[in-house]
């Protein structure tokens, strides 16, 4: 399986990072590499495995239904790049 | 296939609508399903989001069991299979209130498998298959009418829990559409799982349908109507959505399989977003939580806090009280409805209380747009007000004078009749002299009934009941009168 | 009295309770020396006046019940500490001052160490050389054109340069053993669920985990019994009872049993670590160990399934990081346009590699072929290791398969610096406790490190045979200190 220039610009759309045509060569070129390496576990036969979906051999451990985290406004908007004391800002959007 | 049926009719041609719903309910909870931040509605904006919910580095989600509780009795009461592991999946997409850049859901393990909900139609009750429920997280709140050059953000509502509830393909009209929503609700409000509030968008729908030409048992492409958040949107979008596939159908056209909004102010639905951007939500499990495991003593003891679901208090109120299956499916359509009519029913007549719920206090509520938790007039007081109509002390027209008194002031009947001197006339002395006062000043109509015009009779009543002001007891007024006239 | 610089952190603690050094003592001369050391591009924050008024106030009321009585340490800039920066080393958290502390920061604070600054590491702890660090690659107090390892190269380099007693790292696929091994320190990676992730910025959160790097295998072992903690506020932590690991350490291993894997003698190493394998083992045996030959089949596949795993779990995690909330944000047109621009200029090339990695990974149509087969093989790893277990009670392997390379060295060849976790990644994978300590020397000088596994949650058994291989390897770091002069 080969990522073509075409591939390698839907992923970054889908990840939300812009590439220019140069580096989307450049990830075209590593991407190619690095999956041909990856390719290697195709020599395994995993038919029958389990695929293994959580390491901590245990189960979701509950928390009461309580409210503990309050009035932490200001904690949660100083970091924003922009914000307006009660809101996060982001540029608009038209649905 | 009954007559009624309904059918969306192009150039001759008939074509059956298929609906399925996904109910986004939001379950009843203090706090959030993986934070400790507050779900109250109407907060000023971001005081409810915890670290957690604004997906800051290094925070962890921790789920909350009573919402995990929620979700198990909502299954229970669509009678639906608990899964007792589920797993939590990642979906990933990027949105300005959606902090994580992904929504904990369930995709492949849910929580609730497969289940029914019986809907009351007109020609008999028809089950509606549930696919599954499963919990996730609700979003922020992006609003983009405050700011003209920007939209801001509310997190508020990010990490709330949701009851995400699919149903089956099996809806066949707007009106059953609108049935099963608030069967829905009522099973959801009777549970105590979720408020079934739509304003405050604790309620919504995200609305499947596609057409097929009747006769044809093969599915037709399908278009999405995402979040719609009222039964008469709903409805619409639906109506709205048949036709248009009908009509593209009849050109010979092909459904393109869509996300479509409805537009409330058009009445009409169009395609959500454009399809480069298609979705690719890369579902994977949450690797910051584990599978979410537990066993039948857990299901024992929500089973234990089940309360008597509509369909079963239905047929109690039939049984039990003699309703009729229409007055039973009305009174407990509704948790608070129902309650009402319990707490009337303590200490008066069942058929009066029926009587007078689904019809004046109904007609009193419909007219003010109230809610039965609203009425002006209390269970307990219109208990009273049948009590004195059972006991003889007031005419069932001089209840509806009181009961229109009441409607403005909440007040003891008691008091209104005493006050009012509403207080019927049942003294046969005093009835007597009132009758024969009448038939003295008409002796030209005695004489005429007597020669056998009968239908006199009624005059008769009406002239002495105009006499007594309405308080004469009409029972005793029909018995004097006879034995007069006829003695 | 030796040069307090020399100082175990064991030793610090022990002169600190019998009063023959003060907090501001120790604090202030490692700031000296930290000061001295910009070279080494060690640190990315400093909090050094902070630290030394903490010492002061430490001093005038100590109280020598704590672990750790006004020690100071610095640590990986991967965890969140509350009203200083955090960045783990990006640009796209530049500025960013958390408002809470990670849980295993604040139980060192808890047991009295005070914070002296944020060390630098690979971004996003995303790198075997801390190369790919916004703020410039950390340099190895080895040699001048040395890495120190990565991704807790920051740690490694200042723990090795003495700038800090002891410190802590983070290990995803050997981020704490790698750059331990590079540098000539002891650094262990505990059972998955031993240390809370809580405020550590995660990379890949089925691999985080937490460790300490320290001087010594002493030291190990009180830093890890300050660190571990059963915390309600992280769903993977495990509740499970914590031995007080530095008193119950136990230099005698008689009769233990070590499995030596035999597909660890891969292509590609060196004789030098070939011999130094041979000269662990010989080390066991003088210690009263029996060797054992095992296999775990599935090595090979391990790297591949990881470099899976790891990016797919990191495309979903960095998606938090869009320019809305905090951090470095680019403007754009539009909503898209902010976050492409945001997330393009706020992340370094490896980052973004990974993060396209992992989003291709869990594409539509191709969650099968990868994400689900590397989950499956990950299945694979770890009943090779439930196996091995059921007839030893730790492997010996070597810590990496080459010694320390040249800044830059393997920098444009992606596949090539991967193959540098060949020996720690299957561990992560498995969700095992895995130590390196120091070994010996190669050709040119450069250390190198020897690494015990053993069964989930004994953190114990490794640090015993750790204890007790230390004292016969007998192995003295020595650096002139280039960077200072
Ligand atoms: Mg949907
Ligand atoms: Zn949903």
């Amino acid at each position: 399986m080969s990522i073509d220039l075409k591939t390698v610009k839907h992923i970054s759309k889908l990840s939300r990072i812009s590439i220019d045509d140069q580096k989307a060569k450049k990830l075209e070129k590593d991407l190619n590499s690095i999956f041909k390496w990856i390719e290697q576990l195709n020599q395994l036969n995993t038919d029958n495995v389990d695929p293994l979906t959580s390491i901590a051999e245990t189960t979701l451990r509950f928390r009461k239904d309580q409210i503990v985290s309050k009035n932490i406004r200001e904690d949660v908007l100083k970091n924003s790049p922009k914000d307006n004391k009660d809101y996060f800002v982001v540029p608009k959007v038209v649905e | 296939m009954s007559k009624d049926q309904y059918l969306i009719e192009k150039n001759g041609n008939k074509y059956e609508v298929i609906i399925g719903l996904e109910v986004h309910a939001q379950v009843l909870s203090d706090s959030k399903l993986f934070s400790t931040s507050a779900t109250k509605f109407g907060s000023e904006p971001n005081t409810q989001v915890s670290l957690v919910d604004a997906a800051f580095p290094g925070m962890l989600p921790v789920i909350n069991e009573f919402c995990v509780r929620q979700a198990v009795k909502t299954g229970i009461g669509l009678n639906a299979k608990i899964n007792k592991k589920s797993i939590f999946d990642r979906k990933n997409y990027f949105y300005a209130d959606l902090p994580q850049g992904y929504q904990i859901s369930q995709y492949k393990d849910p929580i609730v498998g497969e289940g029914t909900v019986v809907l009351d139609l007109p020609s008999g009750p028809k089950t509606i298959g549930i696919e599954r429920l499963h919990l996730e997280q609700d979003a922020g709140k992006s609003i983009h009418d405050i700011d003209p050059t920007s939209t801001l953000v509310d997190l508020n509502r990010s990490g709330v829990a949701l009851m995400e509830i699919v149903s089956k393909p099996d809806l066949r009209s707007p009106e059953e559409v609108n049935l099963y929503i608030k069967k829905l609700r009522s099973i959801m409000r009777y549970l105590g799982t979720c408020d079934g509030n739509m304003q405050e968008g604790s309620l919504r729908a995200d609305v499947n349908v596609s057409v097929r030409k009747v006769g044809s048992d093969k599915l037709g492409t399908r278009c999405e109507i995402k979040n719609v958040n009222s039964i008469k949107f709903m409805q619409m979008a639906i109506e709205y959505e048949a036709n248009r596939q009908a009509e593209l159908l009849e050109e010979g056209n092909a459904v393109d399989q869509e996300t479509r909004l409805f537009d409330t102010k058009k009445n009409k639905t169009r395609p959500m977003r454009s399809k480069e951007d298609a979705h690719d939500y890369r579902y994977f499990p949450d690797p910051d939580l584990l599978p979410l495991e537990f066993d039948d003593q857990f299901i024992e003891n929500i089973k234990k806090e089940i309360p008597e679901l509509p369909d079963q208090k239905k047929n109690r109120f039939i049984e039990k009280f003699k309703l009729s299956p229409y007055e039973a499916t009305i009174l407990v359509s509704d948790l608070d409805t129902s309650k009402f009519f319990e707490k009337v029913i303590e200490k008066s007549d069942v058929k009066l209380s029926a009587n007078w719920i689904t019809g004046e206090l109904f007609a009193l509520l419909n007219e003010n747009n109230l809610e039965i938790a609203e009425s002006p007039i209390s269970p307990e007081n219109l208990s009273k007000l049948i009590n004195l109509i059972s006991n003889g002390t007031i005419s069932g027209k001089i209840a509806k004078t009181i009961f229109e008194i009441m409607s403005k002031e909440d007040k003891d009947p008691n008091i209104i009749v005493e006050e009012k001197g509403l207080k019927q006339e049942s003294d046969p002395k005093a009835l007597e002299d009132l009758i024969q006062k009448v038939l003295n000043s008409n002796e030209d109509k005695v004489n005429e009934y007597k020669s056998g015009k009968d239908k006199l009779f009624g005059f008769f009543v009406g002239q002495v009941m105009k006499e007594s002001k309405g308080k004469g007891n009409p029972q005793m007024i029909n018995k004097i009168l006879k034995d007069k006239l006829n003695g | 009295m030796a040069n307090l610089i020399d100082l175990t952190l064991s030793d610090l603690v022990n002169k600190v309770k019998s009063k023959e050094i003060s907090s501001k003592e120790i604090t202030s001369t490692y700031i000296d020396r930290s000061k001295q050391s910009k070279k080494l591009n060690a640190y990315v924050e400093e909090t050094f006046d902070r630290a030394l008024k903490s010492s002061e106030k430490f001093d005038t009321k100590p109280d020598f019940k704590k672990k750790l009585p006004g020690i100071p340490l610095a640590v990986k800039d991967l965890f969140c500490t509350k009203n200083v920066k955090t960045t783990a080393s990006s640009k796209i958290l530049e500025n960013f001052i958390p408002s809470y502390e990670s849980t295993v920061t604040e139980n060192l604070w808890n047991e009295g160490a005070i914070l002296i600054g944020k060390l630098n590491c690979d971004e996003f702890a995303m790198g075997s050389s801390n190369e790919t660090s916004h703020f410039g690659n950390v340099i190895s107090p080895i040699d001048d054109n040395l890495v120190p390892g990565g991704s807790s190269g920051g740690s490694a380099s200042a723990l090795a340069a003495k700038l800090t007693p002891a410190t802590i790292g983070t290990d995803t696929g050997g981020s704490i053993r790698q750059p331990a091994s590079f540098t000539g320190i002891v650094g262990l990676k505990p059972t998955y669920g031993s240390c809370s992730r809580y405020g550590i910025v995660a990379f890949a959160s089925s691999l985080d985990q937490a460790g300490p790097m320290t001087r010594d295998v002493k030291d190990c072992a009180l830093m890890l019994e300050v660190m571990s903690s059963f915390d309600p506020k992280d769903s993977t932590s495990i509740n499970f009872k914590r031995p007080n690991y530095s008193s119950n350490l136990n230099i005698n291993i008689k009769g233990k049993k070590i499995g030596i894997p035999k597909e660890y003698r891969v292509d590609g190493m060196t004789s030098e670590i070939e011999k130094l394998w041979e000269k662990g083992k010989n080390y066991l045996k003088d210690c009263g160990a029996e060797i054992i030959d095992i296999s775990l089949p599935h090595t090979n596949y391990a790297l591949p399934a990881y470099y899976i795993v790891a990016p797919a779990e990191a495309s979903s995690n960095l998606a938090r990081y869009d320019g809305v909330k905090y951090g470095f944000r680019a403007d754009g047109e539009n909503l898209i346009d902010m976050y492409e621009k945001t997330r393009s200029q706020g992340f370094g090339d490896e980052v973004k590699r990974r993060i396209m990695i992992g989003t291709y990974v869990l594409s539509s149509g191709y969650y099968d072929a990868y994400y689900l087969k590397a989950q499956k093989v990950r299945k694979l790893i770890k009943n090779d290791f439930d196996n091995a277990f059921n007839k030893v009670d730790a492997i010996l392997t070597p810590s990496t398969p080459s010694s320390a390379f040249k800044i830059g060295d393997k920098k444009d060849d992606p596949v090539s610096m991967y193959l540098n976790d060949i020996f720690t990644v299957p561990v992560n994978l498995a969700g095992l406790p895995g130590i390196s300590i120091p070994a010996g020397l190669d050709k040119n000088n450069y250390p190198l490190g020897l690494q015990i596994i053993g069964k989930p949650f004994d953190e114990q058994g490794i640090l015993d045979i750790a204890y007790s291989m230390e004292e016969k390897i007998n192995f003295k770091l020595k650096t002139n200190d280039w960077w200072i002069k």
